[in-house]
């Protein structure tokens, strides 16, 4: 059986399990359907976009999504609550720490356990989180740089990327998929000399982040490239769900870190950037990358005060013990449940169903950032050019792995 | 807002809505029958008192063979307000239909077609419901309590 392959060809197989949803002979003659994707570099991922242009204009958009899918809510129905942080990671496997402390606080909320985790807890996953936020605007503005051309950015993010990377993994033990938030604690508390090497690492940041200014988002071929390009207007935003750094950049000040104040945010002093329209329109693809970088400089501020509080009013004991409150069973009270937080993307939120009876969700869903993003897809690339289109999805940042879950 | 001046304000609007308060439910909620759900949602859309402009997520739950109902969940946040609401329709699990609200929201399109996809509960008005996630030629929808995965998909052994 192992040296068997299973699949049975059959030509029509592709088009069965994902048909286009126009048909060549339904077309006027000056009309043609291009794919693009699911294997090209600037659909980030395994995205399927059927366009129908005419000439060089896209007239409407039909993404076919799932090719990733594997139902990460399916494996959350037979999970207990802790074994499901995992499966987390890998939805949006570029911000990990972001999806696992959104989760773990919605289970916290559920057992009545939120008001008990040790503050040092909570700034060391604020600090973590804040980390991984960087490193995920990092190859945002990175990849789509190398979308529309330069290649240069790309590498340069990606190093320093590296370093935040090398960072999490001297924490928690992974690069990536880290399991380090769990409910009620952490896996462990930071290693020694970690807040000294943070400290480096802003300091190492900020410098490289005026360069970074200087080659991307002040560049006038970039400028050109993105300015007017792809607008969305606020109101286009709300109505499609937009949120994050694109709802930002159009315009609305609206961040969950402010609004719902979860964690210790309420105690960090930062700003919420939102786009102003300086080289063109408001909401268009250069103000999305340009919050993006403003958000980084907030998040490096974050970090700041963080490291701050870990070094004096909460800093490292000996009796300090992350895994203090980490319940040994988690059985939630009966009921619903709707957490949110603030992705680098955008509002990650988990609904949970409890029957109050077992340690396994009865119903746990999760509402993905990238997902609901990419909705608007066909809203923001219609009548724009092609080319036009590989900047506005690279403008939207979507990871497919939260994508298609 | 008290979630009481909500309801009372849709009873006084909508004549023969069955609406109660949902218990343990956060954010608020509330359980409305499902034929009123689009005026419920217009209503709570355009009303300057209420205006919750983002529909945040639907979620679909199915409770099972025995117990013979589907149903939806709707997270509703209003941006200028900062309040959140959850709206909840039963559904008869033999025929699981419900209305679309692309309408009122354009981001129901794609939240109702995966609600779809992964329970076969129908959204009458949308204009586009197709499957999103799984293979348009996959057997059965995968997150219903009694859903049985096919043998085999184009020859390749679905059991892991």
């Amino acid at each position: 059986m192992a040296n068997e392959i299973q699949y049975k060809y059959h030509p029509d197989n592709l088009v069965l399990s994902e048909p286009n949803k126009y048909k060549v002979g339904d077309l006027k003659s000056t009309e043609m359907v291009l794919n693009l994707g699911p294997q090209h570099p600037s659909t980030h991922g395994v995205l399927r976009l059927e366009v129908l242009t005419e000439g060089e204009i896209v007239k409407k958009i039909v993404p076919h999504l799932g090719y990733l899918h594997r139902c990460f809510e399916k494996h959350a129905e037979s999970l207990p609550y802790n074994q499901v942080i995992p499966f987390v990671d890998r939805m949006d496997y570029l911000a990990a720490m972001n999806s696992e402390h959104a989760y773990a606080m919605g289970v916290e909320k559920m057992l009545g356990i939120d008001e008990k985790i040790p503050k040092r807890v909570e700034y060391i996953r604020v600090l973590v989180a804040e980390l991984n936020r960087l490193a995920s605007h990092f190859v945002a503005i990175g990849t789509y740089a190398m979308d529309i051309g330069a290649f240069t950015p790309f590498f340069w993010m990606v190093r320093d990327r590296e370093h935040i990377l090398r960072l999490l993994e001297w924490a928690s033990g992974a690069r990536m998929l880290y399991n380090y938030i769990w409910i009620g604690g952490l896996f462990y508390d930071l290693p020694v000399g970690f807040e000294e090497r943070c400290t480096e690492l802003v300091n190492y940041l900020k410098p490289k982040l005026v360069e970074l200014d200087d080659i991307v988002i002040n560049n006038k071929i970039f400028i050109e490239r993105t300015a007017n390009v792809g607008v969305l207007s606020r109101d286009m935003a709300i109505n499609y769900g937009v949120t994050g750094p694109m709802l930002r950049a159009s315009g609305l000040r609206l961040d969950l870190r402010k609004v719902d104040g979860y964690s210790v945010y309420p105690e960090l002093d930062f700003d919420i950037p939102i786009g102003e329209g300086k080289m063109g329109a408001i909401g268009d693809c250069w103000d999305r990358n340009h919050v993006r970088i403003l958000e980084i400089h907030e998040s490096l501020k974050i970090i700041d005060q963080c490291i701050v509080q870990l070094t004096t009013d909460h800093k490292r004991t000996r009796d300090f013990d992350p895994q203090e409150i980490v319940p040994k069973k988690i059985r939630p009270k009966a009921g619903d449940f709707y957490i949110r937080a603030e992705n680098p993307k955008g509002e990650l939120g988990f609904f949970f169903r409890a029957d109050g009876k077992s340690d396994i969700p009865f119903r746990c869903k999760a509402r993905a950032c990238s997902f609901v993003n990419l909705s608007v897809l066909n809203e923001l690339t219609k009548g724009n050019l092609i080319a036009d289109l590989v900047a506005i999805l690279g403008s939207i940042d979507i990871v497919l792995g939260e994508v298609d879950r | 807002m008290e979630i009481t001046a909500l309801i009372n304000f849709l009873k006084a609007q909508i004549d023969g809505l069955s609406i109660e308060q949902t218990e343990n439910c956060t954010p608020k909620g509330i359980t409305i029958s499902s034929q009123h759900l689009k005026a419920v949602c217009e209503l709570l859309h355009e009303n300057e008192q209420f205006y919750f402009d983002m529909l945040s997520c639907i979620t679909g739950i199915d409770n099972g063979v025995e117990s013979g109902t589907m149903e939806v969940i709707y997270n509703l946040y209003s941006i200028p307000f900062e309040r959140s609401l959850t709206i909840k329709v039963a559904l008869d699990r033999k025929k699981p239909e419900v209305a679309s609200v692309f309408d009122v929201w354009r981001t129901a399109d794609w939240h109702e077609r995966e609600v779809f996809d992964l329970f076969g509960i129908h959204f009458s008005g949308h204009p586009d419901l197709r499957r999103i996630l799984l293979p348009a030629d996959w057997n059965g929808h995968p997150l219903r309590k009694d859903y049985k995965h096919q043998d085999y998909y184009h020859g390749i052994k679905v059991e892991y």
